[in-house]
């Protein structure tokens, strides 16, 4: 008999007014006994809605089977066999848009909480298990991938267990992507992504990081002088956007990236590190998505008394996952919504000391079926800051492109990929991830990595014959 | 890791060092620099290739004291190794379709000016370089400058080397004697390169300095380095770091070059503590 309690069991969590002052993690984790029991909330339905809605049709309902059966070592192969990343997925994914938002149980009360299981069930493993270290025997073919993102690690993990020789170039000096320098600790211990990139390591992948493709070698010098068969671009799309207007450049207004990168990457907030940060006593993060929280979050975490969340359209249009909006409000982030900033104002040595913003309606949708928000006129108002975070979103970095020869691009700058193949304009140049999608998400960049290794492996063997 | 094959004192406060970096000393080319963190805790620093072999395959960087890293640094020894060293990043210098250009370095500037006016004397151009140091002890790369010059002017603010003078007396002087520069390249602090810029932009002749503000990841990633140029906004680390000198925004690219001034000053003392307190504007 099925769990019918219409809610998820509860998520056992940090209390707000702690969390908001350590870099710990927020959500500690589901133990056996409320893993088993959430399980229990399932149907098992025959037709599976659950799974149309996860990119990379993790079999929901069998795994979670399993979890109510207290076989997690088993819950652990059926997920794995379509996603290289739970530990990740189950924290990250915007569950409540994918998986969740099909699940049957969700019509009367709470969805079952499927990424909350995958999360234990990954955790459990990574605690309980030895993960598989044996090196598959090498093929002798060798392949690059740019970028050790989502993407591009789950392309090489899925290469390298094929018998590939495979080496991950990547730009900064740790790999992994924004699971590394984007999102946060409190959100994605970084313990976590370490042991998936050790896992590889053991596993035959190379990563070479401070290498930046384009600068130190492109990758028609890593195709045609280092030997590559064929190069997958996971580059990202990390060129932030700012707002253009008055009042940028001055000091304390940080991109969502320098802000998050200083903290995440570079551990300003620990004292045995030397990378500086402002210390800043009011914030204000223009922005309404995952990045825009993160960034709140952090400021808040640095001591700040006063942290803004300043968007321009409703909370519903917000693209961040509820969770996130969920707890940046209990950690006391305060939500300015239709609203939209103009101007920031500056002191005489040049240091922010407050956002003007104007208040917005929302009028008729547009192209992206969204209501379009429009400036009330004379509302102005001014916020007192002394720091801004700009988090409008990120574009791909030009520099692979514009090395590449023949590497078409479409208005944006990102990457033009056969949508089954994801093989680039060029021959054996493959992409996928944010570089080809803008920003997305990491189970979508995983996606890809993996669809991308597929194609890769055909073009190589298809080639021997 | 990158090892240190050479490293010399060339004043008490700047020091010249030779890193293997194979696959950089085969890319590199004048005006490109590298981004290089000492360990794990460290800050990630840019610094200008000042020279490379790509037959060694080594680069040279010649840096100055002025913080906890360039600090850092100094203390490593011949056989020690540095952590992260990335490059080459930046746009090469243009250096391509002039006839007669003046070099001008400002102190450990100078450094950063060497490779391009190396690199214009071996193509066939005519080179004269000014140098500028406070006094005749911080003197570096006399020698150096000396071999890729036709006419090598040293300058000091005290006079201690008998020329007393900025660089841009020396610079007026030359114009005025009839020299036709069609390029002037202007490295240095940034007072300096804007005082070149407004005698050169005077007398009609293009410059181009190179900017150096706190960068990150030098790949176009955080923005941090970003300066106003021609009304638009640049990042430094992809679009420079070499600009028209005459369209640089100098008050706003030395304001923001402030940044950290008061952190990192208490930070040299004793660690400021970076949870919690008020926004220091020092
Ligand atoms: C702050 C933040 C929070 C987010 N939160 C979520 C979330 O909660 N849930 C979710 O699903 N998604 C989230 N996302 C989005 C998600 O992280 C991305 O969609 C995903 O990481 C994209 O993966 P990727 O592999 O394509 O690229 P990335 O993760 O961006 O990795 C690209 C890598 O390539 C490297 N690189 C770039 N250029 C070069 C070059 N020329 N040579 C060598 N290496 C290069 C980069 O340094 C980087 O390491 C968030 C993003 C950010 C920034
Ligand atoms: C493209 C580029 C090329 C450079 N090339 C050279 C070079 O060849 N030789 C050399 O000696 N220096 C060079 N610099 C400057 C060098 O990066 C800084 O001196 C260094 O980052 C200081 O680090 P620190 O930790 O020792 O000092 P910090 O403790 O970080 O700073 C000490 C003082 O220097 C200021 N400062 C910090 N960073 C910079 C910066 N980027 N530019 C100017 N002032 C800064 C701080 O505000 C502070 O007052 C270059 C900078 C750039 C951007
Ligand atoms: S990978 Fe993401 S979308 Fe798919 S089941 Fe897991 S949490 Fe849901
Ligand atoms: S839709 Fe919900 S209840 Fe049905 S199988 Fe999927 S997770 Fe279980
Ligand atoms: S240093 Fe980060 S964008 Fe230039």
């Amino acid at each position: 008999m099925a769990n019918m309690s219409p809610k998820k069991v509860p998520m056992p969590e940090q209390e707000p007014h702690v969390r908001n002052h350590n870099f710990e993690e927020v959500a500690t984790g589901y133990t056996e006994e409320m893993a088993m029991e959430e399980a229990g909330r399932c149907l098992n339905c025959k037709h599976k809605p659950c799974v149309s809605g996860c990119p990379v049709n993790v079999r929901i309902p069998e795994f979670i089977q399993k979890v109510s059966e207290g076989d997690f070592a088993a819950a652990y192969e059926i997920i794995t066999s379509t996603n290289s990343l739970p530990a990740v997925c189950g924290r990250v994914c915007p569950q409540e848009t994918q998986c969740e938002s099909k699940c049957v149980r969700g019509i009367k009360g709470e969805p079952v909480a499927i990424g909350r299981l995958e999360r234990f069930v990954a955790d459990w493993y990574s605690k309980n298990r030895q993960a598989k270290t044996e090196k598959e025997k090498s093929n002798g073919h060798k392949v690059a991938v740019v970028g050790s993102g989502p993407a591009g690690l789950t392309c090489a993990g899925d290469l390298v267990r094929l018998g590939y020789d495979v080496t991950v170039f990547e730009a900064i000096h740790t790999p992994g992507g924004v699971l590394m320098y984007g999102i946060p600790e409190f959100r994605l211990p970084k313990a976590v992504v370490q042991k998936e990139i050790d896992q590889l390591r053991k596993l035959g992948v190379k990563i070479e990081t401070n290498m930046v493709i384009g600068k130190v070698l492109s990758v028609d010098e890593l195709m045609e002088e280092k030997g590559f068969e064929a190069v997958f671009v996971g580059s990202g799309a990390g060129l932030p956007n700012f707002m253009n207007i008055e009042g940028e450049e001055l000091l304390g207004v940080y991109s969502a990236n320098e802000f998050l990168t200083r903290i995440n990457l570079m551990k300003a907030y620990k004292e045995e590190y030397d990378t500086p940060i402002l210390n800043v006593r009011s914030v204000a993060v223009v922005g309404g998505g995952n990045v825009a929280m993160d960034a709140a979050r952090c400021a808040k975490r640095l001591g700040a008394e006063k942290v803004y969340i300043v968007y321009r359209r409703s909370e519903t249009e917000m693209p961040a996952r509820l969770e996130e909006i969920h707890h940046a409000k209990e950690e006391g982030v305060e939500f300015r919504l239709l609203t939209n900033p103009v101007k920031i104002l500056g002191d005489e040595k040049g240091f922010v000391n407050g956002m003007e913003c104007v208040e917005m309606e929302l009028g008729e949708p547009d192209a992206s079926g969204r209501r379009r928000p429009i400036e009330k006129k004379g509302s102005n108002f001014v916020l007192d800051v002394d720091c801004a975070v700009i988090a409008i979103g990120n574009s791909p970095n030009p520099l692979i492109r514009t090395t590449t020869k023949g590497l078409q691009a479409n208005r944006k700058g990102c990457l033009v990929v056969d949508e089954d193949s994801l093989q680039t304009s060029r021959e054996g140049i493959y992409a996928g991830g944010d570089t080809v999608t803008g920003a997305a998400t990491v189970i979508l960049a995983m996606g890809a990595g993996k669809q991308a290794a597929k194609s890769i492996d055909a073009y190589i063997q298809g080639k021997q014959k | 890791m990158y090892k240190i094959v050479e490293k010399r004192r060339l004043n008490p406060s700047v020091t010249w060092m030779t890193v293997e970096a194979p696959l950089i000393a085969k890319k590199a080319k004048a005006g490109q620099f590298i981004i290089l963190r000492v360990d794990e805790t460290g800050e990630r620093i840019p610094l200008t290739i000042a020279g490379y072999d790509p037959d060694k395959g080594t680069v040279t960087i010649i840096f100055q004291k002025v913080g906890k890293t360039t600090m850092h640094l100094d203390e490593l020894e011949e056989g020690d190794s540095i952590l992260d060293f990335v490059g080459p990043l930046g746009c090469p210098t243009e250096l391509d379709g002039y006839q007669k250009v003046a070099v001008v370095g400002g102190g450990v500037g100078c450094a950063i000016a060497y490779p391009q006016a190396k690199a214009l004397h071996q193509m066939g151009v005519k080179v004269d370089v000014i140098a500028g140091f406070r006094n005749q002890d911080i003197l570096i790369l006399e020698k150096e400058m000396g071999e890729v010059a036709d006419h090598l002017y040293v300058m000091t603010d005290d006079g201690s080397n008998g020329n007393k003078g900025f660089v841009t007396v020396k610079l007026q002087e030359l114009i005025d004697a009839g020299e036709d520069y069609d390029l002037v390249i202007a490295i240095g602090p940034l007072p300096m390169m804007r005082a070149v810029c407004n005698l050169t932009k005077e007398a009609g002749i293009k410059t181009i300095i190179s900017m150096n503000p706190i960068m990150i990841d030098g790949t176009g990633m955080c923005g941090g380095c970003r300066i106003k140029v021609g009304g638009e906004t640049k990042f430094a680390c992809v679009d420079g770091p070499d600009f028209d000198g005459h369209q640089v925004d100098f008050e706003d690219a030395m304001r923001r070059s402030a940044i950290y001034k008061s952190q990192e000053k208490h930070d040299m003392e004793a660690h400021v503590c970076r949870l919690g307190g008020t926004l220091n504007h020092g």
